[in-house]
């Protein structure tokens, strides 16, 4: 069914980043692509059980995203997988570097996943970058 | 016999009202008709445009008092 490739690398914890990302995963996802996000640098961190919820407002547009009913980028990312059946991979370096394994992110994410692997899954694919 | 369900999703902004009529369709019979409410101008054009590209079928959008109704049956 998948129709095209999507794969979408986030590296900004920043909420705005992380919103539109989500928006584009979950959409993309629903939509019939095939959908890979990999999450790394300062993005990894928000996706650690227990982290807070919010991310931390770029611009002044991320403050107004808290005051609205705007879904949760964690929610997006969640309906991505299970809904659409994206794939959501921790980078392998970023869960070193961070010190966290696979149990302690997030259930729907996948195992964490080496670079090389990543870009040949990307080949072909419309790639974006958050 | 084909059901209708009410998707509130009034106050809510893009994805999601796509993404809370999504989430009620999976468990839903073929035949049965999904109207969604929303106060999100962007959902209402991004609904039809997606039940289109995944087929299922647009019914139509009514709009009353700032609320959009848009109404989808699911096809498959």
């Amino acid at each position: 069914m998948a129709s095209s490739k999507i794969s979408i690398v986030i590296v900004s914890g920043e909420r705005e980043r992380l919103q539109m990302a989500a928006m584009v995963a979950s959409v993309g996802a629903v939509s019939g692509s095939e959908v890979t996000v990999f999450l790394s640098m300062n993005a990894l961190e928000h996706f650690v059980k227990g982290a807070k919820a919010q991310a931390k407002a770029e611009g002044a547009f991320g403050t107004l995203l808290e005051t609205k009913k705007a879904p949760p980028f964690k929610d997006l990312f969640r309906q991505a997988a299970e809904l659409g059946d994206a794939k959501v991979y921790p980078c392998s370096m970023a869960c070193d570097v961070l010190g966290v394994e696979h149990k302690d992110l997030e259930p729907y994410l996948q195992e964490p996943l080496g670079l090389t692997r990543f870009l040949a899954d990307a080949e072909g694919a419309q790639v974006y970058t958050f | 016999m084909a059901q209708k369900h009410i998707v509130d999703a009034r106050g809510s902004f893009c994805p999601g009202p796509l993404m809370e009529l999504i989430a009620q369709l999976k468990s839903a019979a073929v035949g049965d008709e999904f109207e969604v409410l929303s106060t999100d101008k962007g959902s209402v054009n991004d609904i039809p445009e997606w039940v289109n590209k995944v087929g299922h079928a647009y019914v139509g959008t009514t709009e009353a008092d700032g609320v959009w109704h848009v109404t989808i049956r699911k096809m498959k």
